[in-house]
């Protein structure tokens, strides 16, 4: 069927791979979901058996599991410990280089990437936290050059969640579990009676012309509410919730709780939640020369506020102790985010209760707070 | 002996230094120097601005500008060695390469000290951010009601910029007052905390307007007691420093509370921060 | 030239303001006009601490001897201020040097004189108190500060 296609239209696997081939024959780099090492982690893909077929997630504070499923999904689990920031906002950049000539240097920037990525598989979550940091890294004066020029050539492949983590809480945030803006294509994963298909629906014009050019034919109104009514069931499924009316100020009233001493005490400090969380967005630079000094570099890498030396100056560490680390993290993330951006730093994608090794919870802590906040009259 | 800086570079990514060079350095106290810096083209830079200086393979630091030369074009910083990077800083001699970035930050607001007495309480090297002012001030003397400057630093020989300081003190119009923490017999001058000179002068609250920087326990102190002379929260400025890397609000090390000390800063008027400087670990 | 006497020098001073005539008088009576010439010493460290003095003009600098560095001068006191509060507390004994920096005309006070007097008039006692309490606690929170070395690594 060839036609306008923002109405929704039905891929059978063959059609999603035929998508893959297209994407991939139009120069994008595919990375999606595939299982290594236990996980399921975000890397190159290139057709429907890299991806994790018939395995779900268990996640739970500080505990993550792979589980075999009774059906064949292909998307039947919840994030994963990589997020896409690793591809947008990668871990290690050289921003530019310099060459002693004499008395005189040259520096030459470090060329812009060029890279077209094809992101399969982006869970709502993840969608708005990609537009969490493009508000932080381009919607400034001034804008992070090799962040938009990755961003602009990425074609996004989302698609709608059909299992609710057990870490996750997007639908407190907002944030999901249903897929609104900002995908080139949503799929959702249909597998009943009538069979193991997509549900294909296009966000832009770059989305439309690529559905248009794949085998598929309309949904049927059934096919339209099973998908709906699978977005419906996911969001009552959450495996947490963390309320987020009056966030900000509850937790800019509370900068002295005694919670803070309390999550410090089980806190390592060990900066996997700022790792994986998909907005966490701070980096730092380095700069290095060979053993001449003739050539020299500066490259950009991600660092943590957890750090002790990340606010460091002259006299030490204004954040030397976990307590007041945590609470920065926290409270930036959940309320002067807001102050700085507009919105809540917070998508609820449950990475950083998962992949925190003593499992500190950040929807308990903030229960916490309220709850003796509450009992104060506060 | 042609510099060959990247043309692109300057304007379009502000994470690239500029090269740059040296033209002439100055020891101010044992441990600090001024650097003058051919401006290669940057951006004239307003009082209260600070640049990125690069050492090519040591790395970078955020120093204020604490002066500015016309025709040629010269950047002025004056640096304490207390770092690796800032040690290297220090040492560059005129003539050594320098990399470039900036100026960054919102600087000490000039415009709405016009007509008014303008009060600046400088501490040690806090006296750097605030020269630009003096010389803007001086510059265009009319503009302004009364011009004071209260200045402490730890002894004598750590007075920044003594020569220009006894020039500008010939003045008749402005009141510059220097103490010191602790001095040797020879010293004829005021010994004791900079908020003293403060007590003695008599400010009329309603015209003034302060800028205050140095050590942030002196600037509390200094807040303290100017509000206490019944200035408003809101006539005080200050400049802020925070471990700044990339100077442009992305890298998230120079936060404070909400605000991004390089971008929403350094200079912050005090009814802004006031309740973030009182908090320990913020 | 009329010479004005100790207790009209008195009644100009910031420091007593809003002291009643009668006290005036008290302190008055203590009291004796006080000159210096630059390099001249108030008091030394170590001596009986007799008389304080309320400097009209000129600056006064406070400071330890230090072997090797001559002496360290730790704080400078000019018109309107105090110079002397050892003499509030036994052993009433001077615990640094007191030095014109430059010509010095003040009142000195004779300590044990204003004692006596606080001790038989109560009232007086109190009026003195609350006026060199601010004293003692304004040197001890600069003494902080300048302790606290703020400035770091100096010369």
């Amino acid at each position: 069927m060839h036609g306008p296609s923002r109405e929704p239209s039905i891929l059978t696997p063959a059609g999603l791979q035929a998508l893959f081939d297209a994407l991939r024959a139009d120069g994008f780099r595919l990375v999606g979901p595939t299982r290594r090492d236990g996980a399921i982690v975000y890397d190159d893909i290139a057709a429907l058996d890299d991806l994790p077929r018939g395995w779900t997630d268990e996640q739970s504070p500080g505990r993550y599991r792979l589980v075999p499923r009774t059906d064949a999904a292909l998307f039947g689990y919840a994030v994963g410990p990589h997020s896409w920031k690793a591809h947008l906002h990668p871990s290690i950049q050289r921003l530019w280089r310099a060459r002693r000539d004499g008395e005189s240097i040259a520096v030459t920037l470090e060329p812009l990437p060029t890279e077209r990525f094809a992101f399969i598989g982006v869970r709502a979550c993840e969608l708005k936290a990609i537009g969490v940091q493009d508000r932080v890294l381009m919607g400034g004066a001034h804008v992070d050059q090799r962040y938009r020029a990755r961003r602009e050539a990425a074609f996004i492949v989302a698609v709608n969640c059909a299992v609710a983590g057990g870490a996750c809480f997007c639908a407190s945030m907002d944030a999901g579990p249903a897929v609104r803006s900002g995908h080139d294509i949503a799929l959702t994963e249909l597998i009943d009676g009538e069979g193991h298909r997509f549900l294909a629906e296009a966000g832009t014009a770059a989305g439309e012309t690529a559905l248009e050019a794949l085998p598929r034919h309309p949904a049927s109104a059934a096919d339209i509410a099973a998908a709906r009514a699978q977005s419906e069931r996911t969001a009552a499924a959450m495996g947490r919730e963390m309320p987020a009316e009056g966030l900000r100020e509850l937790l800019l009233d509370n900068l002295e709780h005694p919670r803070w001493q309390d999550v410090a005490d089980r806190c390592l400090s060990c900066g996997n939640c700022t790792l994986v969380c998909p907005t966490c967005f701070c980096t730092s630079v380095e700069d290095s020369s060979d053993l001449t000094g003739a050539e020299t570099e500066r490259s950009m890498r991600w660092d943590s506020c957890f750090n002790l030396d990340f606010t460091h100056v002259v006299g030490g560490s204004v954040r030397a102790s976990v307590r007041s680390r945590y609470r920065q993290w926290m409270t930036h993330k959940l309320a002067t985010w807001h102050d700085q951006f507009g919105e809540s730093g917070c998508v609820g994608c449950g990475r950083c209760l998962t992949w925190c090794p003593v499992g500190i919870d950040i929807t308990e802590e903030v229960r916490a707070i309220r709850a003796s906040a509450a009992a104060k009259g506060v | 002996m042609a510099l060959a800086p990247d043309p692109v570079s300057a304007v379009a990514d502000p994470m690239t230094p500029t090269a740059s060079r040296v033209l002439g350095r100055r020891r101010e106290s044992p441990n600090v120097w001024t650097l003058e810096i051919d401006a290669a083209g940057l951006p004239a830079p307003t009082p209260g601005q600070f640049c990125m200086l690069t050492v090519f393979g040591v790395g970078e630091s955020a120093i204020s500008v604490s002066g500015l030369r016309t025709r040629p074009a010269r950047l002025v910083h004056t640096i304490r060695a207390v770092g690796p990077t800032s040690r290297a800083l220090a040492a560059l001699r005129p003539g050594a390469a320098v990399g470039l970035r900036g100026p960054f930050g919102a600087g000490w607001p000039m415009v709405a000290a016009e007509g008014r007495d303008v009060v600046i309480l400088a501490g040690g090297l806090g006296l750097a951010p605030l020269r630009p002012v003096l010389r803007g001030l001086v510059a265009r003397r009319a503009r302004y009601g009364r011009i004071s400057l209260f200045y402490g630093t730890r002894s004598p020989a750590d007075i920044l910029y003594r020569r220009e300081l006894e020039r500008l003190r010939e003045w008749l119009d402005l009141d510059i007052e220097v103490t010191v923490d602790h001095a040797g017999p020879e010293w004829r001058g005021h010994v004791g905390v900079v908020t003293n000179l403060l007590s003695r002068a008599t400010l009329d609250p309603g015209r003034s307007i302060a800028f205050v920087c140095g050590p942030e326990i002196m600037m509390r102190f200094a807040v303290a007691a100017l509000k206490d002379a019944g200035l408003a929260d809101a006539d005080i400025h200050l400049s802020l420093e925070r471990n700044m890397r990339c100077a442009v609000g992305h890298c998230g090390h120079c936060q404070l509370g909400p605000v991004f000390v390089c971008r929403d800063g350094p200079v912050f008027s005090y009814d802004r921060v006031a309740a973030l400087l009182g908090r320990k670990e913020l | 030239m009329p010479i004005k006497s100790v207790e009209e020098i008195l009644s100009e001073q910031p420091f007593l303001a809003g002291l009643d005539e009668k006290s005036r008088h008290l302190v008055g009576g203590c009291g004796r006009n006080a000159r210096f010439a630059a390099g001249d010493y108030l008091f030394h460290e170590g001596e009986s601490a007799d008389l304080f003095y309320l400097i009209r003009q000129g600056r006064v600098a406070l400071e330890v001897k230090a072997p090797g560095k001559g002496a360290i001068v730790f704080s400078t006191h000019g018109e309107g201020e105090i110079v002397g509060v050892s003499w509030l507390v036994p052993p009433y004994r001077w615990s640094y040097d007191a030095r014109a920096l430059e010509p010095v005309s003040a009142v000195s006070i004779d300590a044990a004189c204003l004692r006596r007097k606080c001790e038989a008039d109560h009232d007086l006692g109190y009026e003195m108190m609350k006026r060199f309490m601010p004293v003692l606690v304004d040197r001890l929170q600069a003494t902080r500060l300048q302790f606290l070395d703020v400035y770091g690594p100096g010369a």
